[in-house]
């Protein structure tokens, strides 16, 4: 008793593969949208923009007139805006995901954080602008600051780097662990010596993503009223400042066609920097691979 | 089943007594659970130092679980209790002051399947004398060359100490575990299967290894295979079903067992 009729699988055969040709072309048309949106976008930004990047472009104040605006001081508050969130974040989050996945004992209740941080990273950003005026501005009274700011951003990006931790830790084999501890290692040198090492490109990767979307990141600045147009550079973490986002969304408010322009030249210098900071991450990423 | 248990563990005593061996390990009433599991059941040995003790039976019987109680690696799995003895160098090693950390600098352990780490050959054999606070480059090298010719794979890596561990075959890296665990200068030596992922070539050298090693150091191993029971060792422990069936001098064990399931075992008859 035979159960497979070859002739009938014969005649389905074409359908088969009419079928895999076609979706073939579906799941490429879906890439190709994506590509060609993305690709007048930035079209549109580089015609525009172009023009008013120059050298001036970098060394000037915000300005009424579009041709002498500039971003010095947007560009410094965002440098020290990252100052802040790259130390604050990375130091909670890596250290969150180590005792997480490290030392804590698997238990309903640790679970239950684990569920709830990767839901934190879904919260809207405005929610953590809220956080951040209610907690940092208001109640530790840090004032409209870099620090009340780059403390705001931590806690935004914060789920982000213990979630893409936590599974760098994860997969990281056992069999190095109990090879370590076998030899009386402690917990601490097993992690500073086999768990840190291999993990850290998956580490730093996610990390340096989360920190490149708090470089773009505007709503809780907004939330939190930091200005858009200061004529002078933070000399501190508890002064004030602006930030590129905050100044390009300043600047496409106007009703000006110009200044829209000006926008443009710097999303161009903001979009230049996630480039940059994505490239870091891709590098340390291949370069520790090599090696392992 | 103690009644079969207790005469064989006092004979195993005799011989000692006639070589003079002190023991290394002495458990007594070891019993132990994964869960509700009952995985060890009042475990009795007394293991003589500087002889080859093999631990073998079918799979499940607890031979891995025990060999891991010895250095308390089991522990890692949140579910296990214990109850009994084991005392090394007649501490027990159960006691709460007990540090498992210093126990494990002399109870070396070499797994199942070959686990360097991703390192230089000569980091993964600095790591255990690293994290014991030897910073001494001069020193940390003659560990390195002590420890690599200990296990027989000096000449093949001598000229590539710096290239990653990784790259070596699955024999290769094998012995840089049994090194990197001589790197420590331990007192006993435990093997859990350690050529069951090993081609015989590979296994034909560990297992020469072990008659080596056992000069310098106890050596207990877990092994499936009995021929390699029958071949490496002094002392034989049979397990089944979490109890020992029976524990005695090897070639008495495979030439005339005292208990019946021991000689089906060796006969191939189950397992």
């Amino acid at each position: 008793m035979k159960f497979v009729n070859h002739e009938e699988v014969a005649a389905k055969t074409k359908t088969r593969l009419t079928k895999n040709t076609l979706l073939k072309g579906v799941f490429a048309a879906a890439t190709g949208f994506g590509l060609v949106v993305l690709a007048i976008l930035l079209y549109r930004i580089v015609t525009q923009g172009s023009d008013y990047l120059s050298f001036e472009f970098f060394t000037s104040f915000a300005s009424r007139i579009p041709e002498n605006s500039g971003i010095k001081a947007a560009i410094l508050g965002s440098v020290y805006l990252m100052l802040v969130v790259a130390p604050v974040s990375m130091f909670l989050g890596v250290g969150t995901a180590i005792y997480l996945e490290e030392y804590a004992k698997r238990n309903k209740f640790t679970n239950f954080i684990k569920v709830n941080i990767s839901n934190l990273a879904g919260v809207p950003s405005v929610v953590f602008g809220l956080l951040g005026l209610t907690i940092f501005v208001r109640f530790f009274d840090l004032g409209i600051s870099i620090l009340a700011a780059g403390l705001t951003m931590s806690l935004l990006i914060l789920p982000i780097i213990i979630v893409a931790s936590q599974e760098a830790i994860r997969a990281v084999p056992n069999e190095l662990r109990e090879a370590s501890f076998a030899m009386g290692a402690t917990r601490w040198q097993t992690i500073l010596r086999v768990v840190l090492p291999a993990s850290i490109p998956g580490i730093l990767t996610g990390s340096i993503l989360a920190l490149s979307r708090a470089i773009g990141e505007t709503a809780p600045l907004v939330v939190i009223g930091i200005p858009t147009i200061l004529m002078f550079t933070p000399d501190g973490i508890m002064s004030t400042f602006t930030a590129l986002p905050m100044q390009i969304f300043d600047w496409t408010k106007r009703p000006q066609v110009e200044f829209h322009d000006v926008a443009a030249a710097g999303i161009i210098v903001l979009m230049g920097l996630l480039i940059i900071m994505n490239s870091i991450a891709v590098f340390i990423r291949n370069k520790y691979q090599k090696r392992y | 089943m103690t009644t079969i248990v207790k005469p064989e563990v006092k004979t195993a005593e005799k011989e000692t007594v006639k070589k003079n061996k002190s023991s290394v390990y002495k458990t007594e009433q070891l019993n132990l659970w994964y869960g509700s599991n009952h995985a060890l059941k009042n475990i009795d040995l007394d293991i003589k130092e500087n002889e080859v003790t093999a631990i073998i039976g079918p799979s499940g019987c607890g031979k891995s679980t025990y060999i891991k109680t010895l250095n308390r690696m089991i522990e890692t799995i949140p579910s296990v209790k214990t109850s009994g003895v084991i005392n090394y160098r007649d501490k027990n090693i159960f006691d709460k002051e007990y540090q498992v950390e210093e126990l494990r600098t002399k109870v070396g352990m070499v797994f199942q399947k070959p686990n360097p780490f991703p390192k230089s050959i000569y980091d993964n054999i600095a790591y255990g004398p690293r994290i014991h606070g030897i910073k001494n480059k001069k020193i940390l090298d003659q560990i390195v060359e002590k420890s690599l010719r200990g296990a027989a794979i000096w000449d093949e890596v001598k000229d590539r100490l710096g290239e990653n561990a990784y790259g070596l075959s699955g024999g290769q890296q094998q012995r840089i575990c049994i090194a990197r665990c001589l790197a420590i200068e331990p007192d006993v030596i435990l093997m859990d299967e350690p050529t069951s992922a090993l081609d015989p070539i590979s296994t034909l050298k560990v297992e020469e290894l072990v008659q080596d090693l056992k000069k310098d150091y106890s050596i207990i191993i877990v092994t499936h295979n009995m021929q390699q029971a029958a071949r490496i060792s002094d002392k034989t422990a049979f397990f089944l079903n979490g109890e020992v069936v029976e524990f005695d001098e090897t070639d008495k064990i495979f030439s005339n067992p005292s208990d019946e399931r021991t000689e089906d075992y060796i006969s191939g008859r189950f397992g």
